[in-house]
């Protein structure tokens, strides 16, 4: 019971935070594209290539973009203030029904990508730690080293090269078959195949982060007079380790991971556009391309949420991990 | 009968220095043995060794540890990890850091009844609700779900204490296991750590450096100073009559409450110098610092000279000082 109540103070007190946190995201972020030179207006009349002085501005009149900044800001507030995310003039839809259609394929992908990241991070950080100094953490040391340094785009296109274009093993971009007809398990399957690319190339950078810091992580925790107590119980090493060393090494690596939730939604801009894989942040490339900024300011926004929510998540994990820290 | 631990010329050695040197000393069942000495003087080395715990860089060298008729020293890692925790349990100095602050403290204690008596988790559970009564923890039933940052030091001990007893091991190392805590706990904990040596008949190695322990709590007592035993005896006749200028020091620099002494009416002597003097010293470690130390001090260091069975004493001058007034003013 005193856990639920820790978790819904948590919640309350996230969610009282939260509101002038997007408040001042959006009314930043609204400035930040009004300083980009152009319109959705511009580029709609460009791709047209036909476009008059009075289509253009009839565009404008249409979208509201002729009216002054503020004003643009306060609808957009109102629409907000509506649960209204406003519309798109390039697309001619809600910018809300827009960003669901792409929400889903940006989350499992990073949902995909985090967990591959942790998992693979935290087995290999660990294995390093084991051999801390001697031969397979010297080279595992180098391996996550390239993944570090290796831009997510070069990664995407090499990893295509080898497994799409010599191999053809796995598909090279998209994500599902199309036109199959396939249900359940083989429709699951098919997606899958289409995920290994985007996601090993997303989390590759990631898994790098967490192996070096699950090692540092745990040849600290490996000093502590606990883990002799440990020993002195007659575990097994492979049991100190599992139960003893990696929870308590657990802590900065679940506090890092929730910082980089951010960060790959804008790792998942490349990713996305080297596999044409559906998701926002692809959406969010042709917004800034288009100029269509309700749309872009919408992704920002659900963004930040995102951040938000996962940091309160991380709170969480680590009330769970370490029972010092729910104290608050 | 023979002893349940025999340690037999141990020496321990790091790359670069040996700091536990042709160490000898016997445990009977049931028996408690202090091992006395300042800080360096290779008596937790010589604890963990008893483990096998020691750390990476060092390793015994030479000697042979024999408990309970097998020798600790041949044993694989799986037949010691078998040891450790069944029989023999070691208690340690830091209860602060020497429980996981992220587990429960009822689940840390089942933990070792998991492993060796492969009770389910139900069942470690119960145990360790017991175990904790046996320490004297009160309502532990509730204590037992609580995690280490919410017990007080000597709490904290004595959990440690649970989790060493809770397979009823034949031997308890305790490494200095009241040097953390305040003066009124460390009588709770050390009276507690006898009376579970009578009720479980275990023998406890206690190591330590406060010679008020020694005198209320051990059976035996052996000095040691820069690796090496210079005094073994009898608590009683050591604090009578102690023979070795080392262990003079040791009381000499100790108040103590029975005499008239009071630290208004004059300063405690002290030992001269620092334990860092016997490094390279081809003599008796302690020559460095002795105010009677002789040309011949420095020769070879001096063997083990046994007065009684009981009694030894790693000096060959300890008759003649007992008449130099200096030392005669040492034996408060």
């Amino acid at each position: 019971m005193p856990v639920l109540i820790r978790i819904a103070r948590t919640l309350r007190r996230t969610l009282l935070q939260a509101v002038p946190t997007i408040l001042g995201i959006v009314i930043l972020n609204f400035f930040l594209l009004q300083l980009a030179p152009g319109d959705a207006a511009d580029v709609l009349a460009g791709e047209a290539g036909s476009a008059t002085e009075e289509s253009v501005a009839a565009l404008r009149a249409r979208f509201g973009l002729d009216s002054p900044v503020l004003e643009q800001l306060a609808t957009y507030l109102g629409n907000l203030a509506q649960f209204s995310l406003g519309f798109s003039p390039r697309y001619g839809m809600p910018v809300a029904d827009l960003i669901a259609q792409r929400l889903p394929g940006t989350l499992t992908l990073m949902a995909v990508a985090l967990l591959i990241a942790i998992l693979l991070g935290v087995i290999l950080g660990s294995l390093m730690a084991t051999f801390a100094g001697r031969i397979p953490d010297r080279l595992l040391s180098v391996f996550s080293l390239l993944f570090y340094s290796i831009p997510s785009f070069w990664i995407g296109l090499m990893l295509i090269v080898l497994f799409s274009v010599k191999l053809g093993w796995l598909p090279s971009g998209g994500a599902g078959t199309i036109g199959s007809q396939l249900k359940g398990f083989p429709a699951l399957l098919d997606k899958a195949r289409y995920m290994v690319l985007p996601a090993t190339s997303l989390a590759l950078f990631y898994v790098a982060i967490y192996a070096r810091l699950t090692r540092a992580a745990m040849l600290e925790v490996k000093n502590q007079d606990f883990v002799r107590t440990a020993y002195a119980k007659g575990l097994t090493p492979f049991g100190v380790t599992a139960r003893h060393i990696l929870r308590n090494a657990l802590i900065p690596i679940t506090t890092m991971a929730g910082m980089h939730i951010g960060g790959m939604l804008g790792g998942a801009v490349v990713v996305e556009t080297v596999y044409s894989w559906p998701g926002l942040g692809r959406l969010a490339f042709e917004a800034v391309m288009g100029r269509d900024f309700t749309v872009l300011l919408g992704i920002l926004l659900l963004s930040s949420l995102l951040v938000i929510i996962a940091n309160a998540a991380v709170d969480l994990v680590h009330a769970w991990l370490d029972p010092r820290i729910g104290a608050r | 009968m023979a002893p349940l631990l025999q340690v037999e010329n141990l020496t321990i050695g790091f790359p670069r220095a040996e700091p536990v040197r042709d160490l000898s000393f016997e445990v009977s069942a049931g028996e408690t043995l202090a091992i006395v000495g300042e800080s360096g003087s290779g008596k937790s080395l010589t604890a963990l060794a008893l483990m096998q715990l020691l750390p990476r860089t060092a390793r015994v060298t030479s000697g042979r540890i024999v408990f309970d008729d097998r020798d600790l020293l041949g044993l694989d890692a799986r037949e010691m990890r078998q040891l450790r925790g069944r029989e023999i349990a070691m208690i340690f100095q830091e209860p602060m850091t020497s429980l996981n602050p992220v587990m429960s403290i009822g689940w840390q204690i089942g933990e070792v009844l998991k492993v060796h008596e492969k009770l389910s988790g139900r069942a470690a559970r119960e145990r360790a609700i017991e175990l904790l009564r046996l320490v004297r923890i009160p309502a532990a039933e509730k204590r037992v779900d609580d995690y280490p940052h919410q017990l007080s030091g000597g709490m904290r001990q004595r959990v440690m204490i649970a989790m060493a007893v809770a397979c009823r091991p034949k031997l308890l190392i305790a490494d200095e296991p009241t040097t953390a805590l305040d003066v009124t706990i460390q009588a709770q904990v050390l009276d507690l750590l006898d009376t579970l040596r009578r009720e479980l008949q275990m023998a406890v190695v206690l190591i330590t450096h406060d010679l008020g322990v020694v005198a209320q709590w051990a059976d035996k007592v052996v000095v040691m100073y820069a690796g090496r035993k210079v005094e073994q005896a009898l608590p009683g006749d050591l604090f009578n009559d102690p023979l070795h200028p080392y262990t003079r020091g040791l009381l000499s620099a100790s108040p103590r409450l029975k005499s008239d002494f009071h630290y208004l009416s004059g300063r405690l002597t002290e030992i001269p110098g620092s334990i860092v003097s016997a490094a390279g010293e081809a003599g008796c470690p302690f020559r460095p610092r002795c105010r009677q130390a002789r040309a011949s001090c420095g020769h070879q260091v001096p063997p083990l000279i046994a007065q009684t069975p009981e009694r030894l004493v790693a000096c060959p001058f300890t008759s003649s000082l007992k008449a130099v007034p200096d030392a005669a003013s040492l034996s408060l």
